[in-house]
């Protein structure tokens, strides 16, 4: 064994390059962690599926007992809109505040605090990888459910691209939301009550439970004025959706705006949390 | 630390160090301890023909070329806790914090991890700050002790020291022809069973007391011992109690 320390000063390394090297491996590694559990990963993505389903099934027969629309939208265009949600819903799953409190908890991040990398960088890059996998068991799913409900998809290329950008940012502006949410768990130990108001109003206010243009005006409102929007109804309309290229573009400035705020809120409470951390555990 | 303040965690600090947690897995529980390995090369940025180099080495070092290429959840907690110092290990860590690494563990597999922890510390002149309920572990691995008790330093300083100031008496235990006699000006009897008699003697007075006892007495085994580290430790807490 040679005795020359292998770490070099920071200073001489390439900060991005270390991190695009770190984001590559992580998720290569993530990749092949789902395949190494390719059964229950897919079985928790059929159970997934099961919540857009009944959506779909509920909403396509009202549109049909009313008259073939509801609110303006036919019974292909909900199909359309929860084949899509379904995809979107799929990319972006994120580390939860449940996995916050069992690392907090049980005293996991011990480990993970003494790394030169912040957690959040291996949470982001873990989740991100994983959705190689999630998205190929999906597809399957798409097609049966294409072919069981009959979309009403008219696309254009620019919204293809835009919704390929959406879907990051729904998960960046999720994965900070319920990161700053976990962080809770530095003072409270649980956060399960807060977790599932938070999922309350993501049900309602993000196009998650309906689309949003089911609900009252002033709803809508509040909506857009919210983060939850720009993770599933913004995502999802790019595709389903008629927007024009301006609406298109003001969302994705949306997205990055919640993005920035997100990471704003998730390192001001980091800074106070960390200070309270006591490594405990089994 | 190493020119740093530890709770800033500052990233070139935390780069020159590494935490093995005996009752924790830090390798990825579906995958091969390989790709893990990789994983940690990515965080602390080794350069690949170096941790190629260490890898290799360290794995032939603790002999588990064949532990490696299976998925750490079939691995045992003895196997695992060899792959999981070796990655600990593949940034050439300047301080390796080790908490109870051979908890849990078979005497076979702590003789080797503490060999290997030793050999580690010895060629790359690293720091190694053990914290462990074994003694063993401690006698076998550290030249400075810390007693920490409710967040107070009980003694710093080296293992013979503490033992020196706290039992500052050594045992001796002999196996006589005849035990039946007074034996008690030769020191404290703690212990008699039959010609075995075990005596507690001041350090001071070991050498003459047994020169005394080979004199006077048909002595058919002598033995001379320092107290147990066990003790050595239990009287420090007990004497922290008192006061």
């Amino acid at each position: 064994m040679s005795t020359t320390p292998i770490t070099a000063p920071l200073a001489q390394v390439n900060r991005l390059r270390s991190l695009v090297d770190f984001y590559l491996t992580t998720m290569r590694t993530a990749v092949q962690q789902q395949f190494q559990y390719r059964a229950a990963t897919y079985m928790y993505l059929v159970g997934m599926v099961a919540e857009p389903v009944i959506y779909l099934v509920v909403w396509s027969t009202i549109a049909d007992q009313s008259g073939g629309t509801v609110g303006g939208l036919t019974a292909g265009e909900f199909a359309a809109y929860y084949i899509v949600w379904t995809l979107v819903r799929t990319m972006n799953i994120v580390f939860t505040p449940y996995g916050w409190e069992w690392r907090i908890r049980e005293g996991e991040l011990s480990g993970q605090l003494l790394r030169p990398l912040h957690p959040i960088h291996y949470d982001l890059a873990w989740f991100a990888g994983g959705k190689v996998p999630w998205v190929l068991f999906y597809l399957p799913i798409a097609v049966v459910l294409t072919l069981v409900f009959n979309p009403t998809f008219d696309v254009r290329p620019l919204e293809v691209a835009v919704f390929g950008v959406a879907v990051w940012g729904a998960y960046l502006i999720r994965t900070f939301n319920q990161t700053a949410l976990g962080l809770i768990c530095f003072w409270t130990t649980r956060v399960g009550a807060l977790f599932q108001l938070y999922i309350v109003l993501e049900l309602l206010l993000s196009g998650r439970l309906v689309p949003l243009t089911l609900f009252p005006e002033w709803v809508q409102t509040i909506a857009w004025f919210l983060p939850f929007r720009w993770t599933f109804y913004f995502p999802i309309q790019t595709l389903v959706g008629d927007l024009t290229n301006a609406e298109l573009l003001g969302g994705l400035a949306m997205q990055v705006f919640w993005t920035v705020v997100g990471i704003g809120v998730f390192s001001l409470v980091w800074r106070y949390a960390i200070r309270r951390y006591t490594a405990v555990g089994n | 630390m190493l020119g740093h303040v530890p709770s800033k965690r500052e990233r070139d600090f935390l780069r020159r160090i590494s935490l093995v947690m005996g009752n924790r897995n830090q390798l990825q529980w579906g995958l091969p301890a390989l790709d893990s390995f990789e994983l940690n090369r990515s965080i602390y940025q080794i350069p690949r023909p170096d941790f190629v180099a260490l890898r290799d080495e360290l794995i032939a070092l603790l002999e588990i070329g064949d532990l490696v290429r299976k998925p750490v959840r079939q691995l045992s907690l003895g196997e695992r806790m060899k792959v999981e110092i070796v990655g600990s290990l593949l940034h050439r860590p300047q301080v390796l914090f080790l908490d109870e690494p051979t908890i849990g563990l078979d005497v076979t597999m702590q003789k080797r991890i503490r060999e290997f922890v030793a050999l580690y510390r010895q060629r790359h002149e690293a720091t190694v700050m053990l914290t462990s309920h074994y003694m063993a572990d401690v006698e076998a691995l550290c030249e400075r002790v810390i007693v920490i008790h409710h967040g107070k330093i009980l003694f710093d300083g080296d293992l013979a020291a503490l033992a020196d100031t706290v039992a500052a008496w050594k045992t001796i235990a002999v196996v006589l022809e005849n035990g039946a006699g007074d034996l008690s000006t030769y020191g404290d009897v703690i212990h008699r069973d039959g010609d075995l008699v075990t005596f507690r003697v001041p350090k001071a007075e070991t050498a003459r007391v047994t020169a005394r006892l080979l004199a006077e007495q048909d002595v058919l085994d002598l033995n001379v011992e320092d107290p147990p580290i066990e003790d050595v430790i239990e009287l420090v807490f007990a004497r922290e109690a008192v006061e």
